[in-house]
Formats: structure tokens, C-alpha cells, sequence
């Protein structure tokens, strides 16, 4: 088992309107087999132990899946594991000795609640603009009674996979939000049973986005390499498109 | 001594629910908006009851500790959901389901709540392919299933390995919708700290707001609990981090009666630990022993390479010792089972507290399959070991990726190393038919009630309970109380308000002035060390009174020595951890003697004490068939056992055999 010594420059931010600043911490003894988060709780124990105020960061499931964490980590976010969120990421790919920078999804949109905890509400407010089928609860037909092609639920399915996370918008350069919402409107777009509101829905939903100061996409494309579900660019194709058609109508 | 009434109906168990449900009070629409009715988390079964109750159109405030409401621990589920729709035409029916719950849980459940699960079971279905819940299907468009533990029949929907989450996020968007129109009013990252009882009734909540430390008073006419279990009393689960008890804690010491605290589900395919700095740990869905050979080498302490050990000298424990449901036995069945082969000396890898789950056998099966539908002329064993890949890729590729992150190994092409983890809790608040705690107005539903699970947990059944309590149970049974209640709301300065802030502040104060040398988890972990060596898998008499005293020793220590930094108004995540391990340690206290009082085994509750001769739970149903229902006692003093008896009318009741 290999441990390492690592020098962390990490982003520190009492609150939303204090002026942040990056503090350097030494942690020794680090295990390969920790994932990163991990590594940030043994930091926050030895702080605690210290006095000092640990570092506050947004986690939950740790199995990459529920969204709650990200972070920027030597300019990357979620770090350099290839379609990986933060608490998935492990030690194992860091040296002994290695420098690493960890801050914030940055975003206006995403304003800093502490140190690397970030607002991301505005996602919630997108998807409440439209981001659903409007049908309450009880007197829906069978399930089987709605038919959908193998391949067209596997599409609709790769697009709902998405965790809203905000690594796409930390990302771009833009801070477009634009792979969030589009994959929301793919997924629903794509399905039967999304068709009555296909058009309102792109509308409101973009509306929404706009509202909210997310950037416009440029075609980079950054955000669905950095995307740790590997939500595909052509969901915003099919964003635009709908747009286009819904303009029209 | 609380009065426990299940408020079961008369009458024939298959027209139950929907006799009650038609003679039932109701409140009439105009008067619904009157009523204010709190929801606390945002789970399936807070978000699903949140929206539905929307949609009736009460005014309703839904509260998660989380950042959004898409992020509660339901969107971590792996595997699948239940339902009993026969699609597959096998035999299924809504008996069969109700049947397989109750025996699975080792006949520790309420029979009326059990039918009425599997009854909304289909309706679930519907629901959610309504809403847009992508569920995986066949070439020909219809809904696929799969196959899960306890079970003979294949009646498990799914979505990849991400049920929960396309689960969740239809629950989600639902909800969404409603706080779009303003019927519901959604309060992130609060967290609730106390539970306002007003003459005997509940009337609110006191939250705390996680950024600023706001403490707030919310009024309601009705409160439901969905709030998750408790099985981070372990420190170490498949829960979330920040999953707690203290909602339903609190209701406890309030006065709802807690129903079988010890009835804990340690899920038998989980990543093993790998070091002391470990903070939680992962599930390997259950839907992988549908594919996955369970086995460990016949010789103690074989140190080959699991590739290298012939198929003569590996042990495939599941399927010799249960013959008739092979690796597709109960949670409870298959971690005993581990343990034992562990205990014994056969486990493998470096902890050897671990057993290999192989797909080289379904990649094969699958891969000569792949190749006759291709017409491939004699294909070699690499070509077929590549279709067959690709088949478990499209069931299970997200649960493969996430093995291969946490460990560093490839289960393609070597065995996943698997072991038992802390996953769910049965127990819960004690709640009536109505899904209604000993505290009139106080509702628990989803894992944060007792009711459906009885000693064990059917694999694909929780998400099935949230959803069933949230979307078609709670939008019922709330009329039968609100209609009876005044619409008039009682004004956040009553008293019982005051006094309730005031008990969560000096809790607070109390936490963040002992300034001690130990930090939160330090303690967590020590808990949970107790918890899973002496209330875990296997339990005896000697070790529970052991650990009942350790817990308070700690407890002890704890308001003694803990080390909380900061202040109450600010983002302060230590403060958080600590109000909740707090709890934990009451709680863990609690589930000790539940253990201790209980001398007979059932389901995940296994006392070595009471086994058969093979090493099967013994049941003991003369003195112990009931639902322990603890009640608080005040501090110091032992909580009260009140007992709801449990009738068999519709299953009779056998020793449970999976063979």
C-alpha cells in the first residue's frame, strides 16, 4: 500500500459575501486506496483537532450518483478520472508529493455558499419551469399500454441519467447550462408520453435558464467530455431543434 | 402505557383497502387548501406524497436537508422495483407478492398493510411510464423485468442499475411541477431539529437552516415523517452520509412509539472495507446474483488467483445449501451464509472477510446466445467472451464501473469481492394502517415507518413501499384525520412552539460549548464499531448487555468531550454531524435492548442463541410474534414494551425455507 505527502491549495470562503482566498494545508500519510473525499475528511479531522475551521464541501451518497458533490481539482471538475464525480475519484492517481488545487464550481449562477459549497438552485428553478409531464397522480393508462421502442427508451434513458451536478456549467467557458437542460428536454422529448408539452416545455425551460445568467452555448463541446455521466452534445442538438420548432409554431 | 390501535379494517383481506378507501373521511376540495400539511424529506416517499397531496390541493411544505430535492438517498438505488403485473406471465399475482413480503420478512409484519402494498404495487408501474420513468424494455416495446431475491417469479422493473434515481427524479419533476404552480412550498437545505406536540397533537416543526443557522417555527396541520432509516447508527452503511434518525428520533422522545428498532438488513453484496479512513460503503445490487455465482475455494485460505482455482475446488455455498432459490436467496439468508463461510477461515482477499460474485458463467451463457443469434460459424472463446460482456455491460454496466473506481480491479475479468454491509432498517415509527404514529396528526412513511418489511426485506420492495405510501396510501388516509381537525392555524408564538425552539437552542449551545478533544466522527465510528461487532449480523444475549453499556459510556463521553468548532449561525457541517450522532447514540441504546428483549431470531435479527440445526433463524412464535412498539420513558428511565399482536389469517405460519 503506497501513502503520499500532498500539499492542498484549497479555496477558502466564510460565506457568500466574504472575499475568498486559496490557504495551502500538508496532509501526510495519505492511502492510494482513499477516494477524494475521504482524503478531505482525514484534512477536516486534523483541522478540527487544530482549532481551525474544516473545509465545508456539498457530499452525500459517495456513490456518485446523487449529485451533491464537485469540485474543481487541478483545474478540472470532478478531476482528471474520466467520467467520475468527485467522491469517486481515488487517490491512486496522485504521487507522492504532488500539488493539487481544489475550489469551487465557478459560475455566477452558482454563487459560493462556503468554501467549496456552491448555490445550485437554479437548476431546481429550470426544471420547475417545465422539466416534467403533467400528469398527477392516479387514472393513467396501463403501462403496457404505451409502447416505446428499445432503442428510443435506451436514448431517453442515457439523457435522464444525468445528475445534475453542474460539472458541464463549471466547465464551459460560458457557464452554459446548457447540456443540464437539454438532457432533461431530450429525455422527456423523446418519449410518447413527453409530446403534448414538447414545445412549452423547451420554451419555459430555456426561459428559465436565460433568467438565471447561464451563458449561451458555443459548440466546444468541454462539457460533455467533463460530464461525469457522459451526457451527450447531440442532447443539445436536439434542444436546439425543438427550440427552432417550437419558435415557428 | 401508549395504546397501539392498527385500525386494520373488517372484512376480506383482498377488499380491505378499497372497502376503507371508499367509507373514509374526506375533506371536500375547498377546505383542502385550509389545511397545511408539513412534509419532511424528499425522498420517494416525501416527494411523491408531497406532490400528490399538492395535486389534491392541500398547501403543503416540503422540507430536505439536501441542496435540492433530487438528492435524497432514494436516487441511490440500484437494482429495481416490484410489482405484481404478471407481464411475464409466470404465475405472478397480487397473493403471490403479498406472500413472498411477508415470508421474506419472516412473518414479522402486519398482513393488511403487506396485501395493500402489493395491491398499489401495479398501479406504481403505471404512474411512474406516465410521468416518463425511462424503465428498461424488450425489442418489442413492452416493459422488461428481472428477477430478485426471495422470489420465484420474475416481477422486478428497473432501469439499468439507476432505478432509484429515474425513480426519484419522476417523484422529483412531479413535485417540481408543484412548486412551479406555488401549492408547494419547498424548504432545502433545513433541516427538522423538533417535533411540536400541541395537546396531544402534532402541530409543526422547528427547522434549522443549514446556511445560516436560522431557527425557524412552521405550523401544520398534519406532519409526515419521511425521512429514511437509521442504519448510519453503524457509521459505516450504503446510506448516505448525511442520512439520520433525528427526525424520527425525536418523534420518538416525543411520544410515537419506535416499532422493532433491531430489525436491521445487513445486504449481502457490498464492496469491503478497505481501511480505517473508510467513510461509507457501496452497494453491488442484488439484481447481480441474478448473473452472479456466489462461491469461496474449498480449501482454508487457498491463496491462487480466483481465475486459477479449478471449478471442482470452488465452493458455491448458495447453491448447494439452497438448492431451490440457489444465490437468489433472501438479503438475510445470503449475509449469514458469507459470514459464516468468512468465520470459518474460507474468505478471500486481503481482509479475507470476502467472497468472490463471478459472471464468468452468465458472460459465457449470455456470449454462445449472442453468437446463434448472430449465425457466427464456430466462434471462438474470445468472441464469445466479448458478446457476453457486452450483455452484462448494457444490465449492469454502471455497477461494473463503480467496481472498478472504488477497487482498482476489473470484475469482467475477475470476480467481484463482496461482503455483507449495513443497508436498511426495517423498524421504524410505529404507524396504524392509516400510516399514523402514536402521535395523532404525526404520519411516517417509506423506510422512516416499521410497517411492510416485518424481520427482513425483500429485494426491490423499498422503492415499492416509498412510492405505494407517497403516491396512493398518505392522499387517502390524511382525509380520515383533517377532516376532524379545525382549518384554524394555531400561531407560531403558542407556547409549545417557544418551548420546543428553546429546547433545540440549548441543545445547540450545549454542543458547540464542551469544546472537548474528540471530534464527531471519532465518536460515530467507536459507535458503530459496537454496533456491528455486538448488534450486526449475529447477536447474543452476553454481547448486547456488553454493548448497551458501552453505547452509554460513550454517550457519556460524548457530551463530555466532543469537539464542535464554530458558531450556530453559520454553514457549520460539524454541528450538523454532531446534533445527529447524538441521536445515534440514543438510538443505538435503543436497538440494543429492542435485541435484547426479543430472545428468538427472525429475518436480520439473529440471536445465536435461537437457531436450528443447519444455522436457520428460530422463530419463537408463541412469545414473540408481535411488533415491539418501545415508548419514551424520559431520560434515564427504561423505555415501555408495548406489544401489537400479529394474526396470520391469510399465510400460514412455517418455518421459513428457501431449499
Amino acid at each position: 500500500m503506497r501513502t503520499m505527502k500532498l500539499t492542498l491549495h484549497i479555496w477558502r470562503q466564510e460565506n457568500r459575501n466574504a472575499q475568498g482566498r486559496m490557504e495551502t494545508y500538508l496532509l501526510d500519510g495519505v492511502n492510494e486506496h482513499m477516494s477524494f473525499l475521504e482524503m478531505l475528511d482525514v484534512l477536516n479531522e486534523k483541522l478540527i483537532k487544530e482549532g481551525k475551521d474544516p473545509v465545508a464541501f456539498d457530499h452525500d451518497c459517495r456513490e456518485g450518483i446523487c449529485g451533491s458533490c464537485g469540485m474543481v481539482i487541478n483545474g478540472r471538475a470532478h478531476g482528471p478520472w474520466y467520467r467520475t464525480t468527485t467522491c469517486q475519484l481515488h487517490m491512486r492517481e496522485f504521487k507522492d508529493g504532488d500539488e493539487i488545487y481544489i475550489e469551487p464550481f465557478r459560475a455566477a449562477a452558482f454563487p459560493v455558499i462556503k468554501d467549496l459549497v456552491v448555490d445550485r438552485s437554479a437548476f431546481d428553478r429550470i426544471i420547475q419551469a417545465g422539466g416534467y409531464i403533467s400528469v398527477n397522480t392516479g387514472g393513467v393508462p396501463d403501462a403496457n399500454t404505451i409502447r416505446i421502442g428499445k432503442e428510443t427508451a435506451e436514448q431517453a434513458f442515457a439523457a435522464a441519467t444525468c445528475i445534475g451536478c453542474g460539472a458541464c456549467v463549471a466547465t464551459c467557458k460560458n457557464a452554459s447550462a446548457m447540456l443540464f437542460v437539454s438532457a432533461k428536454i431530450a429525455h422527456l422529448g423523446l418519449l410518447p408520453q413527453g409530446q403534448p408539452e414538447r414545445m412549452q416545455r423547451v420554451l419555459n425551460m430555456i426561459a428559465q435558464m436565460d433568467k438565471e445568467g447561464f451563458g449561451n452555448c458555443t459548440n466546444t463541446g468541454a462539457c460533455e467530455v467533463e460530464c461525469p455521466k457522459g451526457i451527450s452534445l447531440v442532447n443539445i442538438a436536439r434542444m436546439n431543434s425543438d427550440f427552432l420548432m417550437a419558435q415557428l409554431k | 402505557m401508549a395504546k397501539l390501535d392498527s385500525k386494520i379494517p373488517e372484512g376480506d383481506i383482498a377488499t380491505k383497502w378499497s372497502k376503507y378507501k371508499s367509507k373514509i373521511k374526506i375533506v371536500a376540495p375547498h377546505n383542502k387548501r385550509k389545511y397545511k400539511v408539513l412534509v419532511v424529506g424528499s425522498g420517494l416517499a416525501g416527494a411523491s406524497a408531497a406532490a400528490s397531496l399538492a395535486e389534491l390541493g392541500y398547501n403543503v411544505h416540503c422540507f430536505c436537508y439536501q441542496d435540492s430535492p433530487r438528492r435524497a438517498h432514494s436516487i441511490a438505488a440500484q437494482g429495481g422495483i416490484n410489482a405484481a403485473k404478471n407481464y411475464r406471465n409466470d404465475g405472478d399475482s397480487v397473493f403471490r407478492l403479498f406472500y413472498d413480503t411477508i415470508k421474506g420478512g419472516d412473518f414479522r409484519a402486519r398482513e393488511a398493510n403487506v396485501y395493500r402494498l402489493a395491491e398499489v404495487s401495479v398501479n406504481i408501474i403505471d404512474q411512474c411510464v406516465a410521468q416518463g420513468v425511462p424503465f428498461a424494455r424488450e425489442y418489442g416495446g413492452l416493459l422488461d423485468n428481472r428477477s430478485f431475491g426471495g422470489t420465484q417469479v420474475s416481477r422486478t422493473f428497473y432501469a439499468a442499475g439507476q432505478t432509484g434515481q429515474q425513480l426519484l427524479l419522476g417523484a422529483y419533476q412531479a413535485l417540481s411541477r408543484q412548486i412551479n404552480m406555488g401549492t408547494v412550498k419547498m424548504h432545502p437545505r433545513k433541516e427538522l431539529l423538533e417535533i411540536v406536540v400541541i395537546d396531544g397533537k402534532a402541530k409543526g416543526i422547528i427547522t434549522r437552516d443549514l446556511e445560516n443557522g436560522r431557527i425557524e417555527r412552521h405550523f401544520g396541520h398534519a406532519v409526515l415523517l419521511a425521512t429514511g432509516g437509521y442504519g448510519n447508527v453503524f457509521y459505516l452503511s450504503t446510506n448516505a452520509k448525511n442520512s439520520n434518525a433525528t427526525a424520527i428520533f425525536r418523534a420518538y422522545k416525543k411520544g410515537a412509539c419506535f416499532g422493532n428498532p433491531c430489525f436491521t438488513q445487513i445486504h449481502p453484496t457490498c464492496i469491503p472495507v478497505s481501511g480505517d479512513y473508510q467513510s461509507k460503503l457501496t452497494l453491488m445490487s442484488e439484481s447481480l446474483r441474478n448473473d452472479g455465482r456466489v462461491w469461496v475455494p474449498k480449501n482454508k485460505g487457498d491463496q491462487r488467483h480466483p481465475n486459477q482455482i479449478p471449478e471442482d475446488e470452488r465452493d458455491y455455498y448458495l447453491e448447494r445449501r439452497y438448492p431451490a432459490f440457489g444465490n437468489l436467496v433472501p438479503r438475510d439468508v445470503a449475509s449469514r451464509a458469507a459470514k459464516e463461510r468468512c468465520d470459518a477461515g474460507y474468505g478471500v482477499g486481503p481482509s479475507k472477510m470476502a467472497v468472490y460474485l463471478d459472471f464468468a458463467s452468465a458472460i459465457m451463457r449470455y456470449g454462445k446466445i449472442e453468437a446463434n443469434k448472430l449465425k457466427l460459424d464456430n466462434p471462438t472463446h474470445e468472441q464469445i467472451k466479448e458478446l457476453g460482456k457486452g450483455i452484462i455491460k448494457e444490465k449492469y454496466g454502471n455497477l461494473f464501473e463503480m467496481y472498478e473506481k472504488i477497487t482498482n480491479e476489473n470484475p469482467y475479468e475477475v470476480p467481484m469481492r463482496i461482503y455483507p454491509a449495513v443497508h436498511y432498517t426495517m423498524g421504524g415509527l410505529w404507524v396504524d394502517y392509516n400510516l399514523m404514529t402514536t402521535i395523532p396528526g404525526l404520519y411516517a412513511l417509506g423506510e422512516a415507518n416499521f410497517s411492510d418489511h416485518g424481520a427482513n426485506r425483500l429485494g426491490a420492495s423499498a422503492l415499492m413501499q416509498g412510492l405505494a405510501d407517497g403516491y396512493f396510501v398518505i392522499p387517502y388516509t390524511i382525509g380520515d384525520y383533517l377532516a376532524d381537525e379545525p382549518t384554524t392555524e394555531i400561531s407560531t408564538d403558542h407556547p409549545a412552539f417557544v418551548d420546543a425552539e428553546n429546547a433545540v437552542r440549548t441543545r445547540i449551545t450545549n454542543l458547540l460549548s464542551i469544546n472537548g478533544n474528540r471530534t464527531v466522527d471519532e465518536f460515530h465510528r467507536a459507535l458503530g464499531k459496537i454496533m456491528w461487532d455486538y448488534c450486526g449480523m449475529a447477536r447474543n444475549k452476553e454481547g448486547l448487555e456488553y454493548a448497551r453499556n458501552e453505547i452509554r459510556k460513550l454517550r457519556e463521553e460524548f457530551w463530555k468531550d466532543v469537539k464542535v468548532l464554530g458558531k450556530n449561525e453559520t454553514f457549520n457541517q460539524s454541528l450538523e454531524k454532531a446534533g445527529r450522532v447524538a441521536d445515534f447514540l440514543e438510538l443505538g441504546e435503543l436497538m440494543v435492548i429492542d435485541a435484547l428483549h426479543r430472545n428468538e431470531s427472525c429475518g436480520g435479527h439473529f440471536r445465536e442463541e435461537y437457531q436450528t440445526p443447519e444455522g436457520e433463524a428460530l422463530r419463537d412464535d408463541e412469545n414473540y410474534c408481535y411488533a415491539a412498539a418501545w415508548e419514551y420513558a424520559g431520560e434515564n428511565n427504561e423505555p415501555i414494551l408495548n406489544k401489537e399482536p400479529l394474526t396470520f389469517e391469510y399465510v400460514k405460519l412455517t418455518q421459513r425455507s428457501y431449499k
